[in-house]
């Protein structure tokens, strides 16, 4: 019985990685969350924004390393991520107003939007296989631990060692910078409260001067940029591969889902859902339930509910099971 | 220009074009472009029927593909030795009992009232239920993977002719058993995930098309995993084997008289056998959905699909006829899957991709034009042409681009490999530009 241990082994290998993944999902599921409340439609592009936003930024981090320009102990990435922002931004405005623009002045069905942004996924995934090549793209760099699993050992003298990742404790300190911004934008200023007006009742926001055509605008700028940086989050963490971003979109949207679909609160706090299920259900339980039982009841097997091979299929009961019982997500989402 | 004249002018453009490559490039391309084509045509009406008829949004036609592959697996190929005596029974025994559970869960849900004591009991059923499972289930499959993994290590099929090679009328059958199959599976998640709205239902079928390849994947008992599994069985006599028809004297014959060496009159020959058959699978299908689109049924369906109040109000029952629709199109996309995997000769389950078998599936429907049978073949000819050749295209497109740039430059060599992407961007601006242009199709719906 080694609670202490036990408790180390299940940080380093639960919920350090749940928390960054989280963070990059509930990122990625405030993007299709602002997209559902303001445009109501479900972007299935949304997946391939981010890996449009993270291609740019590694192109970028190459150009700068090429020169010579590095951030000390942090990711080059990190300084390419205002550019690839802009980026991503110019593109998203690009295809509203030329493909989304059409279809809101029509007053088209949402479904019809959603075949739409099928198109456009087609369209950005085969642009960022056009310009960077389907393969995997490694470009982190800078210190790769904060503490290593070597170093906290001989700090604590437990068995067990907690590494954190400079990409890891990046992720979620630059998600809560993201999120913050986000919140104080929209409760706070004058844009983000007409944003809000226009998610809640569009006709009423219509009537007491707001301009639609610059809300949506500022929706799209918002979702690029929220877009880009958990898609540089995630590559960072993992590494860069335009498939991997597709397949992201099924996370990203259960978590908005199960939060509640255009509820932002909703998004975050789904996303953490989603992370958190599909990393303790798809861990092997041994090495910790190893320290807790008494050693005459140590598991013989691993103790792993699913092979992580899974991992979507555990996002995807969550987001029935909330589906059947609450509708509407758990936080009270919109229904167009 | 009438309606019909038009649209056989589509057609004889489209069988224009795949003739052409045939002339130009060869007639192998050309006979591969129009077996796959008739397999798209097939996935094209599964998906019609859900989308054009019924207003259904399912994003999930490649699971129902990849489930249809399976069942030629499990059917067509021959049995592995003493499987199912070492842990065969015990995995259907494991997939039983948890089954049992499931629906001891669900009565518990409907029987016992609302609270604190039902919720309990549905863990505690959940939980137990979880570890007889995985206790019968583990040592039975293991059991199974461990006999002689290099070729197989599954169950394997029902094959038990002498000569598997030779059994043609069961990979028929077996093509009916993945319609089957995927109609089971689209019963399963209709009854579960029908209810929801539009966008909360294409998340739905997304996610369970991602998990039934995830099984396929890891499940190495079933149908070898990512293994993949070689050498299916042919259709014969339809469809012959290369070797043999160029030992047989008579075929020999017969390609002489036609001026084709052994070889490619051999290759021809397997592929064209193939082409009958789809050719026949496809008229049957096309035909039973033309009477169901005219029937009453069929202005049932689509008047629930244009208001599901109002049909919901004349006494229709809406739900219901979802879920029937839903099961019919899945089956028809499992047909198709299960052809496919026989002409392909092999499963691998690692191919399956989204882009590939379920967005690409949609946009031939949609240029072709949704809610017309007609159209989502021509659609599925069409786009299926496209999708092989622009890639030749792109590659020619290409090099008269990159003419002026040295050779040997970066940008150049960088512009000629990346040519093969371009067969996404293209599918995605076709689709976009017949969605704003041409919202219905090229043949609209009547």
């Amino acid at each position: 019985m080694d609670l202490l241990n036990a408790l180390v082994a299940l940080a380093n290998f639960v919920l350090v990685p749940a928390i960054a993944y989280g963070s990059q999902l509930a990122l990625g599921a405030l993007g299709v969350t602002l997209i559902y409340g303001i445009l109501r439609f479900s972007n299935f592009a949304h997946g391939d924004t981010m890996a449009f936003g993270a291609m740019i930024a590694v192109l970028v981090t190459w150009g700068l390393q090429a020169v010579g320009v590095s951030f000390g102990p942090l990711p080059t990435a990190l300084l390419a991520l205002p550019f690839a922002i802009l980026g991503c931004i110019v593109l998203v405005l690009i295809t509203d107003r030329l493909v989304y623009r059409f279809y809101r002045e029509q007053k088209a069905k949402p479904v019809i939007l959603v075949i739409v942004s099928m198109g456009v996924m087609f369209i950005m995934n085969g642009l960022v296989r056009f310009i960077i090549g389907p393969d995997d793209q490694r470009f982190s760099d800078g210190a790769r631990f904060l503490i290593s699993a070597r170093d906290f050992r001989a700090m604590t003298g437990l068995n067990e060692g907690l590494a954190i990742r400079t990409s890891q404790a990046l992720t979620v300190v630059v998600a809560v910078v993201a999120v913050a911004l986000l919140f104080w934008f929209l409760n706070k200023t004058r844009t983000g409260k007409s944003m809000r007006a226009y998610s809640d009742n569009e006709d009423l926001a219509l009537l007491s001067g707001i301009n639609p055509e610059r809300v949506v605008m500022i929706t799209w700028i918002i979702v690029a940029a929220l877009a880009t940086t958990a898609g540089v989050l995630y590559g960072l963490d993992k590494s860069f591969k335009p498939f991997v971003y597709f397949q992201l979109l099924l996370p990203i949207f259960a978590s908005a889902i199960v939060g509640g679909l255009g509820n932002p609160l909703g998004a975050i706090a789904g996303g953490f859902i989603i992370a958190f299920s599909e990393v303790t259900i798809t861990y092997a339980w041994k090495k910790v339930l190893t320290y807790i039982a008494p050693e005459s009841l140590a598991p013989s097997g691993l103790v792993q509910f699913l092979s992580t091979d899974y991992k979507f299929a555990v996002s995807f009961v969550i987001l029935l099971i909330v589906l059947l019982f609450k509708p509407t997500g758990l936080f009270k989402g919109k229904v167009v | 220009m009438t309606e019909s004249v038009k649209n056989t002018l589509l057609f004889v453009v489209v069988a224009g074009l795949i003739l052409l490559s045939g002339f130009t490039q060869s007639w192998n391309t050309a006979i591969l472009i129009l077996n796959m084509g008739l397999i798209s045509a097939i996935m094209a009406i599964g998906v019609n029927l859900q989308w054009g008829f019924a207003g259904l949004f399912n994003v999930g036609v490649m699971g129902f593909v990849a489930l249809g592959g399976l069942a030629v697996v499990l059917v067509s190929t021959p049995p592995t030795p003493g499987a199912w005596s070492s842990g065969g029974y015990g995995i259907v025994l494991s997939l039983l009992l948890g089954a049992a559970t499931v629906v001891a869960c669900v009565l518990v849900a409907q029987k016992l009232p609302k609270g604190r004591v039902q919720t309990l009991s549905i863990i505690g059923i959940l939980v137990v239920g979880f570890f007889i499972y995985r206790a019968v289930f583990d040592p039975s499959a293991a059991a199974v993977e461990a006999i002689n993994p290099a070729v197989a290590g599954n169950l394997g099929g029902l094959n038990f002719c002498t000569e598997a090679r030779y059994c043609g009328w069961l990979v028929v059958l077996a093509w009916f058993a993945g319609g089957l199959l995927a109609a089971g599976a689209a019963w399963l998640i209709g009854k579960t995930a029908l209810g929801l709205r539009s966008d909360y239902l294409a998340i739905a079928t997304l996610g369970i098309a991602e998990i039934i390849i995830a099984i396929m994947k890891n499940e190495d008992w079933l149908a070898r995993g990512v293994k993949n599994v070689y050498g299916i069985p042919r259709p014969y006599p339809v469809v012959g084997y290369e070797v043999e028809l160029q030992n047989d004297p008579g075929f020999l014959t017969r390609a002489d008289w036609f001026g084709l060496d052994p070889v490619t009159a051999s290759t021809l020959s397997v592929k064209l056998g193939y082409s009958l058959l789809f050719t026949i699978v496809l008229l049957a299908l096309l035909w039973m959905a033309q009477m169901a689109l005219k029937s009453p049924w069929g202005r049932m369906m689509r008047a629930i699909r244009d208001n599901e109040v109002a049909a919901e109000a004349m006494g229709k029952d809406v739900t219901r006829r979802h879920l029937q629709i839903f099961v019919l199109g899945s089956a028809i996309c499992g047909i198709a899957g299960a052809m496919m995997t026989t002409l392909d000769g092999q499963l691998t389950p690692g191919t399956y991709n989204p882009l590939r078998f379920t967005f690409l599936v949609w946009v031939m429907v949609i240029v072709g034009g949704s809610g017309n049978n007609f159209g989502a073949v021509l659609g599925a000819f069409l786009i299926w042409f496209l999708w092989i050749q622009v890639e030749p295209i792109g590659l020619w497109l290409m090099n008269l681009i990159t003419l002026g740039l040295p050779d040997g430059s970066a940008l150049k060599s960088h512009l000629i490999d990346s040519a093969a992407h371009m067969r996404l961007f293209t599918m995605g601006l076709i689709l976009l530009i017949v969605l704003r242009f041409s919202p219905r199709g090229l043949i609209p719906e009547k």
